[in-house]
């Protein structure tokens, strides 16, 4: 099995922010089973700001850590500023990914920039 | 907290009593038995020993067991070997769906070389059809290559029905009995195969040492050049204390068989029904009564493999898994698509491999934890989400 830095097993253990939110500003999902990772991040949005994230994943470990990090991150953060989170930040902010898992955080980061999109299309229904 | 291993498919831990008879090879009978020497004729006599009990269990003569470094080489020598000796008899291989990548990657890289390789599909059990055997077999078919059972799903394929098909033509027939052998009865004449493939330590001997059965007038060239040994079929100063091990571990195996796989076989389906009883959307995976008595692959609908590992592993429970989201591909295992499951699926199920050591208690454990890990993770999944929002299951 893949070894894990202890940031990446605790956050898998104890995941951050599961589910989704009922009245989401923005949900995105990105992935795909035939990879065997699906991730699907929600977000509430006020004043341009993040106040509240959530994530739902079928994944292995790192897929599952990534998602509980990347909602920790971009929680309290602007848009603008989320939207810099690359997904080298998140894997760094593990303490590393095996190389093989790389993929995982690059999942993260495109959720989070399809619920960005989600948002947005939804403000200028409004 | 105690571990439990459940992953003796993978590889099994050496027996004490294998190791006993192995360490004196080590020390006091080191000689080379390719010498002329006393030290040498001791170490040989012990590898002919070695050698006539492999062959006995199998109903085999002694010299048609060529003792090799494990299943790769075994399976590399039968393929390559068979091909190259029989190229100009023609270039047409058959092989399954499902094989070990130690032939399926000796079969790819043959086709490379010119060969001609049919790839039979199995069914939703994994099981071969002797008739599809038969009807893919032409004038150039020179190899029929059919693993005897299954290394995830634990499928026991009928080898015999497909021996006969290939002795009817003398097309030379190998079976990887890799994962049978030791846990279910294997005679070569029985099964009718001119190749067969075994290693060590996958039933309690050593890593690093296995065999290929070589039927008697079955044509093969050598993988490996260099000194006489072994008749000249592999090169390379024997690993005796390996030799003497493998034939400790198959006579301990053999005895205790008839005993051990139907105690393994209890376990087995206690094991099975627990854990579908106790979660929802779990399948078993492989035939319902033709399979290994140590073999149980489950579908966990919804979740993927390498989380449910690492939370069995949180328990100390060792188990594999056919997701292969470690792999570069990404692909999950090729023998969970073949008998037909989606990729979700496919990379949601776990191989729990039973073996020796394994007791009541294990099994009630992994039964007790599972349930709880599957919840935990479905709770996690926008599949699982997805399904029952979709009242597809509502519970």
């Amino acid at each position: 099995m893949e070894s894990y830095s202890d940031k990446v097993m605790d956050h898998f253990r104890k995941p951050r922010n599961v589910g989704a939110i009922d009245d989401a500003d923005g949900v995105g999902k990105e992935g795909n089973p035939m990879c065997g990772d699906i991730m699907e991040l929600s977000i509430k949005v006020k004043d341009d700001t993040i106040i509240d994230a959530k994530f739902r994943t079928f994944g292995c470990g790192a897929a599952i850590a990534t998602s509980s990090m990347i909602t920790e991150m971009i929680k309290g953060k602007s848009i603008q500023d989320a939207l810099k989170i690359s997904n080298r930040a998140v894997a760094e902010a593990l303490d590393g990914l095996p190389a093989k898992k790389m993929h995982c955080s690059v999942l993260a980061a495109d959720a989070l920039k399809k619920a960005v999109d989600d948002y947005r299309e939804h403000r200028k229904a409004l | 907290m105690k571990r439990i291993y459940l992953d003796y498919a993978a590889t099994t831990p050496a027996d004490p009593r294998v190791i006993d008879e192995m360490l004196p090879f080590f020390t006091e009978h080191f000689g080379n038995p390719s010498s002329v020497h006393s030290f040498g004729q001791e170490t040989k006599s012990a590898v002919e020993a070695a050698r006539e009990t492999v062959s006995g269990l199998l109903g085999a003569a002694p010299d048609e067991i060529v003792f090799v470094s494990g299943a790769t080489e075994a399976n590399n020598t039968a393929l390559k070997g068979t091909a190259f000796a029989k190229r100009d008899k023609g270039n047409h291989i058959i092989t399954s769906a499902i094989e070990h990548h130690s032939v399926s990657e000796t079969v790819a890289a043959l086709k490379k070389e010119g060969f001609r390789i049919t790839n039979l599909p199995v069914d939703r059990y994994g099981m071969v059809d002797p008739d599809d055997v038969k009807k893919a077999i032409d004038e150039k078919t020179i190899l029929i290559s059919i693993m005897h059972a299954n290394n995830e799903i634990g499928t026991i394929q009928p080898i015999a029905e497909i021996g006969k098909i290939a002795r009817e033509r003398s097309i030379t027939f190998h079976t990887d009995a890799v994962q049978s052998l030791g846990h279910i009865p294997v005679n070569v004449d029985d099964l009718d195969v001119d190749l067969l493939s075994g290693s060590s330590h996958k039933f309690y001997g050593p890593k690093g040492v296995g065999f290929l059965y070589v039927r008697k007038g079955t044509k093969l060239t050598a993988l490996l050049f260099g000194g006489d040994q072994e008749k000249r079929r592999r090169a390379g100063t024997h690993n005796t204390p390996g030799i003497v091990g493998t034939a400790a571990a198959a006579r301990i195996a053999h005895e205790s068989m008839a005993e051990e796989s139907v105690r393994e076989a209890v376990l087995r389906d206690r094991l099975i029904k627990g854990i579908t009883g106790a979660v929802q959307d779990a399948s078993l995976n492989g035939h319902p009564t033709m399979r290994l008595p140590n073999n149980a692959n489950i579908s966990f609908h919804f979740i993927e493999g390498e989380s449910i590992l690492l939370s069995l592993d949180m328990e100390g429970i060792a188990a594999s898994s056919g997701s292969a989201c470690t792999s570069s591909t990404l692909e999950p295992s090729h023998v969970l698509l073949a008998i037909g499951l989606s990729h979700e699926v496919a990379h949601g199920s776990i191989r729990f491999s039973l073996g020796r050591w394994t007791t009541d208690e294990d099994v009630a454990r992994v039964i007790e934890v599972l349930p709880g890990i599957v919840s935990r993770l479905r709770v996690m999944s926008p599949l699982f989400a997805e399904r029952t929002s979709h009242g597809i299951v509502q519970r």
